[in-house]
């Protein structure tokens, strides 16, 4: 009846995973709790979980990435102090098991559910106001995207509590997933949480790249797009092209564990290097969609705080697209120790090299727009320094690990996890982060509280140079990667070091929850009533803070690079349009939200193998769907008077200010 | 503060027409889910590939394939999309029952399509040459398998498409979606010419 | 701001000196003990000097330029149009290709030099060791002396070693840090590594690819030793009262808990490293081609098959 699901799956005897799980469970009956005392539910259902506006689906997105980002950090301390711990014959207090589970975990929820939701919220909010459009291509579709994200995050989550998460590392190599080896449901949660968010993500990108390629605002020609447009843009042909790679290779992994095929298994003709390969192809790509609308925040952020044109904005573009084709070309590197022959490596090894080429120039180019600029320090701005000057040492560690001879020393040694962890904190996470402070004001109509945000700042840097800088010299000692305990003393001082990097990291996500509680306190005195609070040089600082449904009443004509910046010096920015149009929005829609859960069903009854339950997820998703095609009512207008009143409460708004 | 609640603003509704920049949109998404899609069939091809020739002391391709049989899946494919052409022409010159005539053609090729290949699966089952056999087993079966199970969701798409044009019309969004459809269905036609060219005929050769 | 990112900055890179200061014996990687060793490390170094040209001055502009150019420093030059500059770009490309050309020579040169399927030029014969990743303990056969060890390899220094690696179980990476590159072993293939120490010691092993539960404890010991102790250390296993043969591996094989003691096995079952193979791919070594490299004997620059 309830296939292989029985209450033993629940882990009584673990205190520590029981604690979590109990953890969250109050922590979401009280939020429960708190939105029925309230009464906001029909609000809540109304504006946010049903509706199509892409500013409150990117703000959903970054919700979860930060609620996410909480959880795979509690792992990481979970690491770190069992690494801390478990020397000198001591075995720590997680057992191997644990220990496996939380690595995979960690992984898993790091880049899947954690920076992916951020980079697809902020996409979400700035890019259709960047290119002064008033929506994404495809409303229902962004929607669909978000609760899939948030079904395939709800599955890593319940894994927890319901069973228990893979143990085989987030790349998930065969044959350890395959049954022989990994017959418990850790393997199948994995699976499902993966391939659930990896079509969401899918759509977002045919979303995106339809939204950039034809909603331009007039004018707005592809070398006038602000470098976070590019850089989204070719983030989107990268997840199109790599997603899919992801999706075929899970579902031969399925079919190996489920129907008992062979592609990957040791016997019988599988060929575990097949499963390396295409799932490097995807991750690859990857880690690449992860850096890049960073890449492209560091550059509006950069322009901005130098009150200075980014310079080589040509050359910006090319290097992006540079990156974006290269990253194609060199997954092979994750393998060189597999036993191909030398000029298959040299091909690989060689073409990361090149990689660097494309990156080191967009540094110089960040560097070359605060040169001659008037550089002010605001929080997005210390975010971004910060970020470029460690992401280099990042980098640096990449190339070397790209010299195929290096890397036979150094492949799977925690000086890998320093080089990836260099990149992806300080390139992508420092990137979101100040993503975040910069268009917070934006999004939500007041800003964040700046001391606070300096203070986060220096906790992260401080902390995460102490947490990985250790293992830099760790891979120099020869110590392996995904270790639940060790026997080398000569290790453990600087698994104590990392551990308190991660104490001051938890410092500064602390200092990042009290500046958020303290800035909607002082909301008043924080407020944007401009939309234009950092003086800014694109079009959605023309927007009001937050824009209207509708972003832009009249869509604005663009004349340059920095559209805002050239119609500020031609005095022509918030000119009043002689005459408004009636507007036309999407409706809102449950169907998002519908086959979002529907999707968890049957990923649950997949893991459980509850096949009737899944028969039945699957049909009603496929009812859902047809009853959303049947609808072709689906958009609403807002009249132009409506539109007038709304846009005289703005201007009204503007004059108040300048007097 | 400025409001954003949806449900107060103007209840006048937009005509059901798509605006030709949506009916542009459209096409362009769903040519690059299709590039999408073609990625998925390119990992499978790329998989059988490799892992082709891992008989595992299994049988061959040689061994199972009967070619005659093969043609005759493709002929009723290739008739299908002949067929789905009626439909466009049909819905260019506004002409309802001739879509509703060339989907219900195309669908019944289609059908007959699905229905031999379930039948050739069924039996190498029977005869104990299922995907679990060997690894060449296995990516043959996925391969042919997902386009067969695309073909099928067409199918369900194209049932759904008659009843939409039976009770809407040839309405603007009826016909986007049909070129959509007939974009699939192509596309499903052309991956089974790398099918039917490097599976069976490489196979048997 | 820039002074307090400037401190925490020197103060954290002060991380990298500790290692250096509490000796170098620490930091396998820079105290190789054998010529693929220290080839390797050469190349880290290389490159690491290689990529400092570009990376300082990255680092200087990082420092130089907010400060000079802060919004309170009216003084310095504002041009806020200035955005393009043909000499800057010029070198902002250059530079990278440049060091990017040096270090692709540098990885050339090593990678084939390093490839680890290279015999080590030498007049002594190899010592052949063949080694089988098992849940979870290294079993090592030596089929020339006919004897096996489980966790344990001794040898003698200044020979060539030559391994075949396979793996009974999951994938796996075969790995002593001072002596050299690693490789991945696999189920149903086989891959080779020649590794040579030059000096007396005994050097760390470990299995470097996640392999499961009891993966924390593949530790094994390498022991190089002079000639003569490796002659007496191969009668001493040859006196063990244990031999290996199908019966005993496939117990051997089984997960075990823990760190397995060293074992010693007088003496093994003839071709059982091909029949270990052969239980995954029956028709293994008797096709060559891409798959196969290494398993039907090839010479080691060209490539090409060589009779058996």
């Amino acid at each position: 009846m309830f296939g292989k699901l029985s209450l033993s799956a629940i882990p009584y005897h673990d205190p520590i995973t029981i604690g979590a799980v109990g953890g969250a469970v109050l922590l979401g009956l009280a939020i429960v709790g708190l939105v029925t005392y309230y009464g906001k539910w029909t609000y809540l259902y109304k504006e946010w979980l049903t509706g199509l506006d892409h500013k409150k689906i990117g703000i959903m997105y970054i919700i979860i990435a930060v609620i996410m980002l909480l959880r795979g950090f509690s792992d990481a301390i979970l690491m770190r102090a069992q690494q801390a711990a478990a020397t000198g014959g001591s075995l720590g207090f997680l057992s191997p098991d644990h220990f496996n589970q939380i690595f995979s975990a960690h992984g898993s929820i790091m880049i899947i559910f954690m920076a992916m939701p951020f980079m697809a919220g902020l996409m979400n909010i700035v890019v259709p106001q960047q290119i002064g459009s008033r929506d994404v291509a495809f409303p229902f579709l962004n929607s669909l995207s978000l609760w899939l994200t948030a079904a395939g995050a709800m599955l890593i989550m319940v894994s927890l509590g319901v069973g228990e998460f893979s143990k085989a590392g987030w790349s998930g190599y065969a044959p350890l997933t395959e049954m022989e080896y990994s017959p418990d449901v850790g393997v199948d949660y994995w699976i499902w949480a993966f391939q659930i968010a990896g079509v969401g993500s899918t759509l977002t990108g045919i979303n995106f790249l339809v939204t950039i390629i034809k909603m331009r605002a007039p004018g707005m020609k592809l070398m006038r797009l602000p470098l976070f447009v590019w850089t989204s843009f070719c983030t989107m042909v990268l997840v199109v092209w790599a997603f899919p790679v992801l999706t075929a290779a899970l579902v031969l992994l399925t079919l190996d564990r489920y129907i008992g095929m062979h592609f990957f298994t040791n016997t019988l003709g599988g060929n575990q290097m097949m499963y390396v390969n295409l799932f490097w192809t995807w991750a690859h790509p990857e880690v690449y969609i992860l850096i890049l609308p960073a890449f492209g925040i560091f550059s509006e952020v950069t322009a901005t705080f130098s009150g200075k044109r980014l310079f080589g904005y040509t050359s910006m573009v090319w290097a992006t697209g540079v990156i974006t084709i290269l990253s194609f070309a060199v997954w092979m590197h994750h393998f060189f120790t597999m036993g191909a022959s030398p000029n298959v490596n040299l091909f690989f090894g060689i073409a990361t090299m090149l990689i660097g080429i494309p990156t080191g120039v967009k540094t110089f180019n960040w560097l070359f727009t605060m040169y001659r600029g008037r550089i002010r320090f605001t929080t997005p701005m210390y975010w971004t320094l910060g970020a470029i000057v460690t992401f280099a040492l990042g980098g640096t560690s990449g190339i070397l690990l790209s010299l195929p001879s290096a890397n036979y020393v150094l492949h799977n040694s925690l000086f890998v996890i320093g080089h990836f962890h260099n990149t992806i904190i300080p390139g992508a996470v420092f990137g979101f982060f100040a993503g975040y402070y910069y268009w917070f004001p934006k999004a939500v109509g007041f800003r964040l509280e700046e001391s606070w945000g300096k203070r986060a700042f220096w906790c992260w840097l401080i902390g995460f140079l102490l947490a990985f800088v250790p293992l830099y010299v760790l891979g120099f000692m020869g110590m392996p990667r995904r270790m639940a305990f060790y026997a080398t003393p000569a290790w453990h001082p600087y698994l104590l070091a990392a551990a308190a990097g991660v104490a001051v990291i938890s410092l500064g996500i602390l200092c990042q929850g009290i500046q958020l509680l303290i800035s909607i306190k002082e909301r008043r005195a924080l407020d944007d009533r401009t939309g234009d609070p950092w003086d800014g040089r694109t079009l959605e600082w023309t927007t009001s803070s937050p824009p209207a449904v509708y972003n832009f009443a009249t869509i604005p004509v663009v004349n340059d690079i920095d559209a805002l910046t050239d119609m500020k010096e031609k005095g022509v920015a918030y000119r009043r349009p002689n005459q408004y149009n009636d507007i036309e929005m999407p409706k809102n829609a449950p169907h998002g939200l519908i086959l979002g859960g529907l999707v968890f069903v049957f990923g649950f009854a997949m893991v459980w193998y509850i096949w009737w339950l899944a028969v039945l997820a699957a049909l009603g998703m496929l009812f859902t769907v047809i009853a959303r095609a049947m609808d072709d009512d689906i958009h609403y207008v807002i009249p132009a008077a409506e539109v007038e009143r709304i846009e005289n409460e703005r201007y009204r708004q503007l004059a108040a200010v300048a007097t | 503060m400025m409001t954003t609640d949806a449900m107060t603003i103007g209840i006048a509704h937009a005509e059901e027409v798509e605006h030709p920049d949506t009916v542009a949109m459209q096409a362009l998404g769903f040519w690059l889910y299709l590039m999408s899609d073609l990625i998925i069939f390119a990992t499978l091809f790329a998989t059988y590939a490799v892992l082709g020739n891992n008989y595992a002391g299994g049988p061959t391709g040689k061994e199972l394939f009967e070619l005659p049989y093969v043609l005759g899946e493709t002929l009723l494919l290739l008739f299908s999309s002949v067929a789905y052409g009626l439909v466009m022409v049909g819905m260019h010159n506004g002409v309802k029952t001739r879509v509703l005539v060339g989907l219900a053609v195309t669908f019944l090729f289609g059908l007959g399509f699905v229905l031999m290949e379930i039948n050739e699966f069924y039996h190498m089952v029977a005869a104990g040459h299922g995907p679990d056999v060997s690894a060449f087993l296995s990516s043959y079966f996925t391969l042919v398998g997902t386009h067969g199970t695309h073909v099928s969701f067409g199918l369900i798409w194209m049932a759904v498409m008659i009843g939409q044009v039976t009770v809407k019309g040839l309405t603007s969004p009826v016909q986007s979606r049909l070129m959509r459809l007939g974009m699939f269905w192509h596309f499903l036609d052309i991956v089974w010419i790398g099918i039917f060219s490097i599976v069976y005929l490489m196979g048997v050769m | 701001m820039k002074r307090q990112k400037y401190l925490a900055f020197v103060g954290l890179s002060s991380l990298f000196a500790v290692p250096f200061l509490g000796g170098c014996s620490t930091i396998l990687l820079f105290d190789p003990k054998g010529p693929i060793g220290e080839a390797e490390r050469f190349v880290i170094i290389a490159a690491i000097v290689l990529m400092l040209i570009v990376v300082i001055p990255v680092y200087i502009m990082a420092f130089w330029f907010p400060k000079k150019y802060r919004a309170s420093n009216i003084e310095a030059t504002y041009m806020p149009k200035w955005s393009h500059s043909l000499k800057v770009e010029f070198f902002m490309w250059g530079f990278p290709i440049a060091i990017v050309t040096a270090l692709a020579i540098l990885a050339w040169t090593s990678t084939h030099a390093l490839d680890p399927y290279r015999p080590i030029p030498s007049a002594d014969k190899p010592v052949k060791i063949e080694a089988i990743c098992l849940d979870w303990k290294w079993l090592f056969i030596y089929p020339d002396q006919n004897i096996a060890t489980v966790n344990q390899i001794t040898f003698p220094v200044n020979v060539p070693l030559s391994f075949k690696i396979t793996s009974d179980t999951v994938m796996a990476s075969f790995f002593i840090p001072q002596l050299g590159s690693q490789i991945y072993a696999m189920a149903g293939m086989q891959t080779q590594l020649h590794l040579l120490a030059d000096k007396p010691g005994s050097y760390a092993g470990h299995n470097q690819q996640f392999t499961g539960r009891g993966y924390a404890d593949m530790h094994f010991k390498a022991n190089a030793v002079s000639r003569e102790e490796f002659q007496s250390w191969v009668q001493k296993v040859r006196e063990s009262p244990e031999k290996l043969d199908w019966n005993g591996y496939e117990k051997l094989a089984k997960p075990s808990p823990g760190y397995y003691p060293v074992t010693y096995f007088s003496s093994v079952q003839p071709n059982l490293f091909e029949n270990i193979l052969r239980k995954y791919d029956p028709t293994w070594g008797k096709h060559s081609g891409p798959m196969s490299r290494g398993s039907v004997p090839t010479h080691p620059s060209t490539g090409v098959v060589e009779a058996n």
